[in-house]
């Protein structure tokens, strides 16, 4: 009862907080209020037990992600330009794609439900056998390390390769210096 | 930021005690939550926060870019080389069973050299993206 009260409450801030960033011109202030948005989901995880999404939550979500945003904002411009106020063909677009993802949730199991799917496959192997086979007492450590290696394998390709993406765009801080080189030269 | 006291020695405080928070999320994710990837984020917000107060030249000093690139590839390396010895040594892509005499020690050093792979991998490609922008 607490909790889906307390449940109700975070998604109620969340949902202010995101009608919030879409109102707010300056976008210094939407990437802080993104912030505290993925804060906001990080309790949420924890109130479901889900610390360690919870931890990647508040560590990328409401960290590194603004930080990178801000520097993004300080490349290129801090405020919104002023759009027209209101178009019918976008709206009516955004609202048909909301009301099919609405009916495409009509499928999902209900929130905590003990026969869902995703209970009866292979989470029960994992949570009774994993002591025995893998070890770790965190058991989403061994279903990430070990079970799904390869998931966690390609992720961390991921990381790299977008890593390198950015690279390709923005340069790594060697070729801007080279270009400022020659025309000293 | 060159002349915020309060913020350089605020950040002169936090900053031991981040980078020691990401090394126990690193090696502790068996037992506790968190893990590599955790861990990584940490260390990189640890770097950022030293490049904000201190000034992104300074780090730059401490560790270059350079650096940061060998390292991105190398967590990656270290990862698929885990698997590559596994087949090594008798058994499947990423099998850590076989890496040691006991299944179970061997799927923990698999796990603690796969999770220090993608530790050092998220930690210098946050901290290059973080150069990356500010350069």
């Amino acid at each position: 009862m607490i909790e889906a009260l307390i449940d109700e409450a975070i998604l109620g801030l969340m949902l202010v907080i995101a009608i919030g960033v879409l109102y707010w011109r300056n976008l210094f202030a939407a990437a802080m209020l993104t912030s505290i948005y993925s804060l906001l989901a990080a309790a949420l995880f924890v109130v479901m037990d889900a610390v360690d999404v919870a931890f990647t939550e508040a560590a990328v979500g409401a960290g590194i992600s603004i930080i990178l945003t801000l520097g993004t904002l300080a490349l290129t411009c801090g405020e919104q330009k002023p759009r027209p106020v209101f178009v019918l063909g976008p709206f009516l677009l955004v609202l048909l794609t909301g009301a099919v993802l609405i009916y495409g949730t009509l499928d999902m199991p209900d929130y905590g439900d003990a026969l869902a799917p995703i209970h009866s496959h292979v989470a029960p192997r994992y949570l009774e056998e994993s002591r025995g086979e893998v070890g770790p007492p965190n058991v989403v450590t061994s279903v990430l390390a070990s079970y799904r290696g390869y998931d966690t394998l390609g992720e961390t390709v991921v990381i790299f390769t977008a890593g390198i993406g950015v690279f390709a765009l923005l340069g790594h801080g060697r070729r801007r210096g080279k270009v400022v080189a020659k025309e000293e030269v | 930021m060159q002349h915020h006291t309060v913020l350089h020695v605020v950040a002169k405080i936090l900053l031991p005690l981040i980078l020691l928070f990401a090394l126990y999320v690193q090696f502790h994710g068996d037992f506790g939550p968190g893990g590599g990837f955790q861990a990584g984020v940490i260390f990189a917000v640890g770097l950022i926060l030293y490049g904000l107060i201190y000034g992104v030249d300074i780090l730059k000093e401490a560790i270059p870019s350079r650096v940061l690139r060998v390292l991105m590839a190398s967590g990656v390396l270290l990862y698929a080389g885990v698997g590559v010895l596994s087949i090594l040594m008798g058994g499947q892509y990423l099998d850590y069973g076989v890496l040691a005499h006991d299944p179970l020690h061997g799927q923990h050093w698999g796990i603690f050299f796969v999770e220090l792979g993608v530790g050092i991998t998220v930690a210098s490609v946050m901290t290059s993206l973080f150069y990356a922008f500010t350069s």
